[in-house]
């Protein structure tokens, strides 16, 4: 079973004070994310992926389309008991401990007091607040406060959680922690839908990942198929100090850091290459297809259509 | 009610209660004390009236300033500040949200006013050295002033449903000082004509009717109230209050949360 199918949702609002204008935030978007799955939404900013994810929590309401979550309609109140949400950039009510924030949501959610109690205990030691739980929150830091927000999110062991760019402005160690908060919803069987533009976090985390754009999903995948496609390159790396003459013409393009030369050649010169360093008597370390990384399909799906279908052609 | 009004409406007190909302009760302290000493000292045979008449004017007051100013902030502070999208995307419906902030802050104004209400009855007893059983009264004044919280609690959330905070203030206020002339304003649409009389009328009666509530002068003045009155008021307050609620519902029901 799908655990979120959304059946062209789509979204336009009106803008301006006097004489509005529709302004489409979402086109008609179809996806389906299956049950346990990590997905990805990726999307430079304003893209549309927080007004996907208000569309869903029912914050704001569709032009057109539904979507269902784990089976019913979004806008049955039965879905919410069963998902968790972190809005981007979330604040909470400040003048609230880390405690009474997390029992303040639990009695929203219907967790039961004696369950609610050890919810929150076990909530806060696995965020890692356990210490600042009676601190008020207009104290924390931002990555505290997102750690809370994580933690308000699956309070109510929800099947699917949606997080909005849960990595958004943290340092490098929020972000390593939130990322390992993530990896454990992965190992509990959560069905987790974030969105990011950090790319790197979705490759480590996702198991696929869908690309928008100006409010058009521009593509869907699995992140081991989209990065599995070779270029038709080769990457060779040797220890040398200078780059034999015959390489260059071979097309190879070079780099050298110390004593480690890496270039870049046509796969069908791989061989020429390797018997031009054979004959210098240089010591080679690796010789790996080039890849397509994350970024270069997320840049891909980026650039206008017109100029995707000539690179293409 | 449902369990999720009354968590929502307990939070609301907790957040007026730990914003300092309640240290009003410390100036409004310092006044009373500062006017039972000097009428005390001024006035002859009149200590009772103009006691119950500052107390009482200032327990409105106060409590006016708080029901606007913290009302008109009860839902566009929730949606700039992005703490509704944590409590509805839960199982909480829109209406017990705004029900819920306005039992809330409906609770705080009557704790607010029960303090104070200790504070008019203890600077009654320090001017006049007893009570009677006219001062009774005055708790009926008391009961009026709160039926006024609730009608301008419940269109604070009103307009903060669909505009900033300083409009919602604005059209609060403006209802505030407006409603206190209710009144005044039916007798001037009884006295004209034609399409101006219809407007008057319908206006007159569209404004809250805060005269009809204010019984501070007469109870000042030892006056009885009747319980047609006390019945009258409950009822016009209650039909008014939930049409103000049922108001902001609908308007927030739907609502987009950009």
């Amino acid at each position: 079973m799908a655990a979120i199918e959304i059946l062209g949702l789509e979204k336009t609002y009106a803008v301006g004070f006097w004489r509005k204008k529709p302004k489409r935030a979402l086109k008609p978007l179809h996806l389906r994310v299956e049950d346990g799955e990590v997905f990805g939404f990726l999307g430079p900013n304003g893209a549309g992926k927080t007004t996907t994810l208000k569309l869903l929590m029912g914050l704001v309401f569709p032009s057109a389309g539904s979507a269902r979550i784990l089976g019913m309609d979004f806008a049955d109140p039965r879905v919410k008991a069963q998902i968790g949400f972190l809005p981007e950039q979330p604040y909470f009510y400040d003048y609230l401990t880390a405690r009474e924030l997390l029992e303040y949501y639990g009695e929203l959610s219907g967790v039961a007091g004696k369950d609610r109690s050890r919810r929150v205990a076990e909530m806060l030691d696995r965020v890692g607040l356990r210490d600042a739980a009676g601190v008020q929150l207009r104290k924390f830091s931002k990555g505290m406060l997102q750690r809370v927000g994580i933690a308000q999110a699956i309070l109510h062991d929800p099947k699917v959680v949606f997080l909005d760019e849960p990595m958004s402005g943290l340092d490098p160690m929020g972000r390593r922690e939130v990322r390992d908060l993530m990896e454990q919803l992965k190992k509990d069987g959560k069905t987790v839908f974030f969105s990011t533009h950090i790319l790197s976090d979705a490759e480590a985390l996702c198991d696929r990942v869908g690309v928008i754009h100006q409010g058009e999903l521009r593509g869907v995948g699995a992140v081991a198929d989209l990065t599995a496609s070779v270029q038709g390159k080769m990457e060779l790396v040797w220890h040398g100090s200078a780059v034999p003459a015959s390489l260059k013409s071979l097309g190879a393009d070079c780099h050298i850091t110390g004593n480690v030369i890496r270039a870049i050649l046509p796969e069908d010169n791989q061989e020429a290459a390797l018997e031009a360093l054979r004959r210098e008597r240089l010591r080679i370390v690796s010789l790996t297809p080039v890849r397509t990384s994350l970024e270069d399909y997320f840049v891909a799906q980026l650039k206008p259509e017109k100029e995707t279908a000539g690179a293409t052609a | 009610m449902s369990a999720r009004v009354v968590h929502i409406a307990s939070n609301t007190f907790r957040e007026a209660v730990r914003d300092r909302v309640l240290y009003n009760l410390i100036a409004f302290a310092l006044l009373m004390s500062g006017a039972a000493i000097l009428v005390g000292q001024i006035s002859i045979d009149i200590e009772r009236l103009v006691v119950i008449n500052l107390g009482l004017t200032a327990v409105s007051l106060f409590g006016m300033v708080i029901a606007i100013f913290i009302g008109i902030g009860l839902v566009s502070k929730e949606i700039d500040r992005r703490t509704l999208y944590t409590v509805l995307s839960r199982p909480v419906r829109r209406w017990e949200f705004i029900v819920g902030k306005f039992f809330g802050l409906a609770g705080t104004l009557v704790v607010n006013t029960f303090f104070m209400a200790i504070g008019v009855f203890a600077a009654l007893l320090y001017v006049s050295r007893h009570f009677q059983s006219s001062d009774g009264w005055v708790l009926v004044a008391l009961y009026f002033i709160i039926l006024q919280f609730l009608i301008i609690t419940s269109l604070a959330l009103l307009f903060s449903s669909f505009s900033s905070p300083l409009m919602a203030a604005v059209f609060a206020f403006s209802l505030f000082i407006i409603g206190t002339f209710a009144e005044d304003l039916r007798g001037f649409a009884g006295m004209t004509q034609g399409v101006t009389r219809w407007l008057a009328t319908g206006a007159a009666y569209l404004v809250p009717n805060f005269s009809a509530l204010n019984v501070i002068s007469s109870v000042a003045h030892e006056q009885a109230v009747s319980g047609q009155l006390i019945l009258y008021n409950t009822a016009y307050a209650l039909v008014y209050t939930t049409m103000a609620l049922c108001g902001a519902v609908l308007i927030f029901e739907r609502r987009n949360l950009k």
